[in-house]
């Protein structure tokens, strides 16, 4: 089968500054993939160059098996890119912009493909309106609107939440989860890990140009292993016996950890024993945005050493 | 060729969009240059025997006014494009680098014309200007302004900033209009300003354009069709080379 998208031994340095370094990536048909890591780890570099806005210093990239520099008319076909910068053209309306961008895809009758576009993404009202009227979250929907038209079956959007409201939120991702469904690769980068965890299959973690995890979201959920209990206790004292198992205590909170949940039960046994009564507690279950903060820290210290 | 001609008509459209400003207003300026050169030179110039001064300035004018709104127009959508980021939306498109070139040069073809278009109408409810041959009028607008739509792309790609632009368009542009002959004919300059102006493509220009409303000429029109041509494939292959390297655009 062949890849969605393929990335081999990808460099891109600018200058001094080293942003790619040695990246191997594939994403297959079909996925929902997320793109994740901290501000300048080289997310949007990599997008730029599958997109054909960066060239790549060494390494190949390739969309459905199209080379992104020697099949570029073909690879761009295959692509939609949702930028991160709120782009427009001011001299048009939303409907012109539409079809202006099926255009450069070669496409002339768009008509009932835009308008789908429009319905999904609630801009029916705006479509006659020139872009400069719109605010910032229409504009960013005429941004994933301009990303769809030519159909592409890979579709990538950096960073599309970014200072968007909860309501376009919720109505960009029920999209973009029918398109996923539809058989549409779609690959995503977010500072939002719940959004990334809620809606991708398979993440990669990217820190300073390198990849530094790559599995599926449950098996890096499930590389933490056990569980947390978040305590609150009357008195404020934790018995001797349950002191190996604190990983944090803050504000009269107390953080044990356990390694299976049955655990529990001993930890409830030792309490009522040393009569502690409990006035709060809570069940706290690995997410993503504790195996990404536990991957960024420790290649930190990785480094560091 | 759907990609080519979308970009190309939404060039037009562009500028067509705020005609007004890019269109109207280079017509009334130029008007300007004639009204007041012809009422100051009229009677104390005469470029060619037996042609009034003002009926002389009129072809200059006509195309130093189909150049620089042709350099204006590819150079300002280009740089406009940057600044602001939506040339992006050109470069995430299959649309390969000829058709970026033969779109943004034909438009800007297109606002020559029609700003060239709009000041030869004017003036012929005025004056009455001779057209002696309409093949070589045509020949030198066409290539004339593909030249300097040419040559606003590679500034338009070449500027970061506004400023940069206008650099190029005001120690570039201008002066080689200014110094081409749109004002006088160049035998009555100093022999060495004379030889200068040899070396200055916008005088083929301009010269050969007025070739064909007056049959006369300082140089040959032929010769004039050959510079021309030879500067148009030139500029042509280096804006060529810049998009197909992506310079400044896909860094």
């Amino acid at each position: 089968m062949t890849p969605a998208i393929e990335i081999k031994q990808m460099h891109k340095r600018f200058g001094a500054v080293t942003a790619l370094e040695g990246i191997d990536l594939e994403i297959n048909p079909g996925e929902f993939f997320a793109l994740l890591g901290p501000n300048g780890a080289g997310k949007t570099t990599l997008i730029h160059i599958l997109a054909g806005l960066t060239l790549a210093s060494s390494g190949s990239a390739r969309v459905m098996g199209y080379d992104v520099v020697t099949g570029y008319r073909e690879a761009r076909r295959l692509l939609g890119v949702v930028p991160q910068e709120l782009v427009f053209d001011p001299f048009f309306t939303v409907r012109e912009t539409l079809v202006i961008q099926s255009g450069y895809y070669g496409l002339r009758n768009n008509d009932s493909w835009i308008d789908e576009i429009i319905h999904h993404l609630d801009l029916a009202d705006k479509a006659n309106t020139n872009m400069r009227a719109l605010s910032g979250g229409m504009k960013r929907r005429v941004l994933v609107a301009q990303a769809l038209v030519h159909k592409p079956p890979v579709i990538v959007l950096d960073e599309p939440t970014a200072g968007v409201d909860v309501e376009l939120r919720q109505a960009l991702w029920r999209f973009v989860k029918q398109l996923n469904r539809d058989g549409h690769t779609i690959v995503l980068t977010t500072h939002y890990l719940d959004e990334a965890e809620a809606l991708c299959n398979r993440v990669a973690m990217l820190k300073q140009g390198k990849v530094v995890a790559l599995d599926s979201t449950q098996n890096l959920i499930n590389s933490i292993s056990g569980a947390s209990v978040r305590l609150r206790l009357s008195p404020d004292t934790l018995p001797a016996a349950l002191q190996p198992l604190l990983s944090s205590h803050d504000e009269g909170y107390y953080v044990l950890t356990v390694k299976e949940y049955s655990e529990i039960e001993d930890v409830l046994a030792a309490l009522r024993g040393a009569q502690v009564q409990v006035l709060e507690m809570q069940l706290l279950q690995p997410d993503l945005e504790e195996v990404f903060v536990k991957i960024m820290g420790s290649t930190e210290s990785q480094e560091a050493a | 060729m759907t990609g080519f001609y979308t970009l190309f008509h939404k060039e037009l459209l562009r500028f067509w969009k705020v005609s007004f400003q890019t269109v109207l207003a280079p017509v009334l300026t130029t008007l300007l240059y004639l009204l007041i050169f012809s009422h100051v030179l009229e009677g104390h110039v005469q470029a060619y025997p037996g042609v009034a001064y003002t009926v002389f300035l009129i072809p200059g004018l006509v195309m130093m006014a189909v150049l620089q709104n042709a350099f204006a127009n590819s150079s300002s959508s280009l740089i406009q494009s940057r600044v602001t980021g939506n040339i992006v939306f050109v470069l995430l498109s299959p649309l390969s680098y000829r058709e970026i070139f033969l779109a943004y040069v034909l438009a800007s073809v297109a606002r020559g014309l029609v700003v060239g278009m709009g000041v030869y109408l004017v003036t012929l409810g005025f004056f009455e200007v001779p057209l002696r041959s309409l093949p070589w009028v045509l020949l030198f607008t066409l290539l004339g302004s593909a030249l300097l739509g040419a040559l606003g792309v590679i500034a338009g790609i070449w500027a970061e900033k506004f400023d940069q632009l206008a650099v190029f368009q005001n120690f570039i542009i201008l002066p080689l209009t200014f110094l081409s002959g749109v004002f006088y004919s160049i035998h009555s300059l100093p022999p060495f300003w004379q030889s200068l102006s040899h070396f200055n493509p916008f005088f083929y220009m301009i010269d050969g354009f007025r070739y064909g409303f007056f049959g006369v000429s300082d140089v040959s029109p032929y010769f004039s069709f050959a510079i021309v041509v030879t500067c148009f494939l030139a500029v042509s292959w280096l804006t060529l080379q810049m998009l197909k390297t992506g310079y400044k655009l896909r860094h």
